[in-house]
């Protein structure tokens, strides 16, 4: 069973059987404009609750917050549209700007450390490239092994020490703006960039291969795809658009630390996937991709209006992410129950649950008062 | 993700005696030969390593990880993944810590139920939303890892609970001896022997094996598969609160960080004690090993005075040449059949 996809398509045929008037589900099939819609009513809501939303100014500086992750979105796209994933890429991140670091902290000249960052991390794709294409390993295991052994690298190289004092001819990657505008040099890149991503995943024969690899591998190597080159081709890729967005970051900071961008591979893997990319490859579109970033920093940004901690904010990003899954499949599923009797069995099961979930939140919010003494006295 | 399958050769004769073939076909020779290697290795630079009270931190560093191990050996046999066991144990063992720290006089059995109880409730979660809502189980449990590791923020408000906080009897339930043992290593080694029997002997235990190595042909010969991925996540998360439990005991703490990053341990524990991750192969004693050989690393890079920098890299470097003799191994063993 493939998850959205599938659930899409059988939604769609089966509502296709049914009378006229079920028409309205047919909107879980257009995902962008569904996005689109999410983030109308985040910009509406946030701006009633805080009157710094709809500022310039703010929303220049907010948009460079979500660069690294933008970055590192476009070449995730490319790999989940063929089925594989990429966990590697936050300690990609961190291994290639811990390197360099470590370099201008030796006293390197910053454009040569900068440069052999850029060659470590596209390294550090070519090994997972290789795994995958060439050895033929699941790509999922293979990154988790380089998850760690990246990030350990990152930990290696710079210990507890922090790389700082970085020229500003360099920061200006991650601080500046283009010309007299608002608009940061880290956005005008990433803009650039995702044109000419978007452009080769929709326009291009390379594009065409991604997905028809993420659709059946074997039907696309009997076409004539390359297939190995293709994978090599993507994980090079995004190991050297990784190195990319550890530098942006470092330049944003001023500083390195080895920890630097830990976890960011799930936001990176949220904003692939909520924006319409099946985790099971062969569907999606650069666009929904682009634009569940937009929602996901609007929604980050607000909630950093209102004093919401980043790890609660996670909590709220990691929802959406499971919700945008779950609610089409349980929609589609509803909408197509065959008979309407009411079932006991489902309906005990049910107010069970619930009230499982409801004693648990119950119990979340009272057992840090002294509430329960009286009980256990 | 992208399973190749076997490619069989021609019907060659098949070798009588291959020291190749012992290697792939019980896993665990493989490791027993490396970790063998290791401790003579270690031995030789640090003499220290080969004493009892050193091989019992050992064994008492590896025992809250075996038992996480176990579920998460488990779930990856259902060809899924639980990324969330981190983020469970985290908020499971600050929840127990609060009402420990209000009740100093709130019984052991007690605490261990509660821990048992809510982390069922989180399995629950992942459960409902792997099998009801059809979400893939990395995404789902990704989502989970964050989640749950939010609410530990939102509910400790960033505050720790500390060692003086928390009443004696509940360090006790691993720091007591019995025979000379922490009591957690006991408690681990029945853990894995409760999993081990189940896993083999009981027509549940087989059904997870069948619906890892081949779904369909599982559900053709009357196994839901839905059904036994959904008892699966239940269970991870049941044992992540037991765990939890005992990493209080532990450890005498509960922290927002608690276990932050556990997760890819119990995953490499899996993973090098040959549990595949396209499901329905691996057994217990090899993921033992596999934890053992975890151990036996973190430990003898502190004895041989390796910054603990890099103890993730090794970590890492362990997963991947695992992965990769496990493929080379099978490719050869498939040739010379």
């Amino acid at each position: 069973m493939k998850s959205t996809a599938t659930t899409k398509k059988q939604s769609s045929t089966e509502i296709n059987k049914q009378p006229p008037g079920r028409k309205i589900l047919d909107i879980f099939k257009n995902w962008e404009f569904l996005l689109l819609l999410l983030i109308v009513a985040v910009v509406v809501v946030n701006a009633q609750l805080s009157p710094y939303f709809l500022n310039a100014t703010n929303l220049s500086r907010t948009s460079s917050d979500f660069m690294e992750i933008g970055l590192m979105m476009l070449p995730m796209v490319f790999i989940i549209v063929t089925g594989n994933i990429d966990l590697s890429v936050a300690s990609n991140l961190g291994m290639s700007a811990s390197f360099m670091g470590l370099l201008h902290n030796m006293g390197v000249n910053i454009w040569l450390a900068a440069l052999a960052g850029l060659l470590l991390g596209t390294l550090g794709g070519v090994l997972n490239g290789y795994l995958v294409a060439k050895v033929k390993l699941p790509s999922l295991v293979v990154t988790l092994g380089t998850y760690a052994f990246f990030r350990g690298l990152a930990y290696g190289f710079l210990g507890d020490q922090a790389a700082r004092n970085y020229p500003s001819a360099f920061t200006f990657l991650g601080q500046g703006k283009v010309g007299d505008t608002l608009l940061p040099v880290s956005v005008a890149i990433f803009i650039g960039l995702a044109i000419i991503f978007s452009l080769v995943l929709h326009r291009t024969t390379f594009g065409r291969q991604l997905y028809a690899i993420g659709n059946n591998e074997e039907a696309a190597k009997y076409s004539g795809v390359p297939i190995d080159r293709i994978k090599f081709i993507i994980f090079v890729l995004s190991g050297f658009i990784s190195a990319f967005a550890g530098l942006v970051l470092a330049a944003r900071f001023g500083s390195t630390r080895p920890d630097n961008g830990t976890g960011l591979e799930l936001s990176v893997i949220t904003a692939t996937v909520l924006g319409g990319v099946d985790i099971n490859g062969g569907q999606g579109s650069m666009y929904g991709a682009i634009l569940s970033l937009l929602l996901i920093g609007l929604l980050r940004f607000g909630m950093g209006l209102l004093n919401i901690q980043s790890q609660v904010q996670s909590t709220v990003i990691g929802l959406l992410l499971i919700v945008s899954i779950f609610l089409p499949h349980i929609g589609g599923q509803i909408a197509n129950l065959k008979s309407t009797r009411f079932r006991w069995k489902t309906a005990l099961a049910v107010v069970g649950v619930l009230l499982l979930f409801v004693a648990f939140f119950v119990f979340f919010f009272w057992s840090r008062t002294p509430v329960l003494e009286e009980i256990f006295g | 993700m992208t399973n190749q399958a076997p490619e069989y050769s021609s019907n060659q004769s098949r070798k009588k005696f291959n020291l190749l073939d012992i290697f792939t076909r019980f896993r665990e020779v493989g490791i027993i030969v490396f970790i063998l290697i290791l401790v003579v290795a270690v031995t030789l630079r640090a003499p220290s390593f080969l004493t009892i009270n050193n091989l019992t931190d050992v064994l008492m560093n590896i025992s809250i990880l075996v038992i996480v191990a176990m579920a998460q050996t488990m779930v990856i046999l259902t060809k899924g993944i639980d990324l969330s066991v981190s983020s469970m144990i985290g908020l499971v063992s600050m929840m127990v810590a609060f009402v420990l720290r209000a009740n100093p006089d709130f019984p052991v059995v007690f605490s261990v139920l509660l821990g048992l109880g809510l982390g069922a409730i989180l399995g629950l979660f992942n459960a409902l939303v792997i099998t009801l809502g059809n979400v893939p189980p990395i995404i789902a449990t990704l989502g989970t890892l964050s989640i749950y590791r939010g609410m530990i923020f939102y509910y400790s408000q960033g505050t720790w609970i500390n060692s003086f906080e928390l009443p004696q009897s509940i360090k006790f339930l691993s720091k007591g001896r019995v025979l000379g043992l922490p009591n957690l290593i006991y408690i681990a080694l029945l853990i894995a022997i409760i999993v081990y029997l189940f896993l083999r002997y009981t027509r549940l235990g087989r059904n997870i094996y069948a619906v890892g190595s081949n779904p369909d042909a599982a559900e053709f010969a009357g196994i839901r598969p839905q059904r036994i991925k959904f008892i699966v996540y239940l269970l991870s998360g049941i044992i992540s609160g037991f765990a939890a439990v005992l990493w209080i005991s532990r450890f005498e703490s509960a922290q927002t960080n608690t276990a932050l990053g556990f997760e890819l341990q119990t995953v490499t524990a899996a993973v090098v004690g040959g549990v595949s991750t396209s499901g329905g192969v691996g057994t217990i004693p090899g993921v033992l090993l596999g934890a053992l050989l975890l151990g036996i690393i973190q430990n003898a890079l502190t004895l041989i005075r390796i910054s603990p920098f890099w103890q993730l890299a090794a970590q890492g470097l362990l997963i991947i040449i695992a992965v990769i003799s496990d493929k080379l191994l099978s490719r050869r063993i498939v040739r010379t059949k």
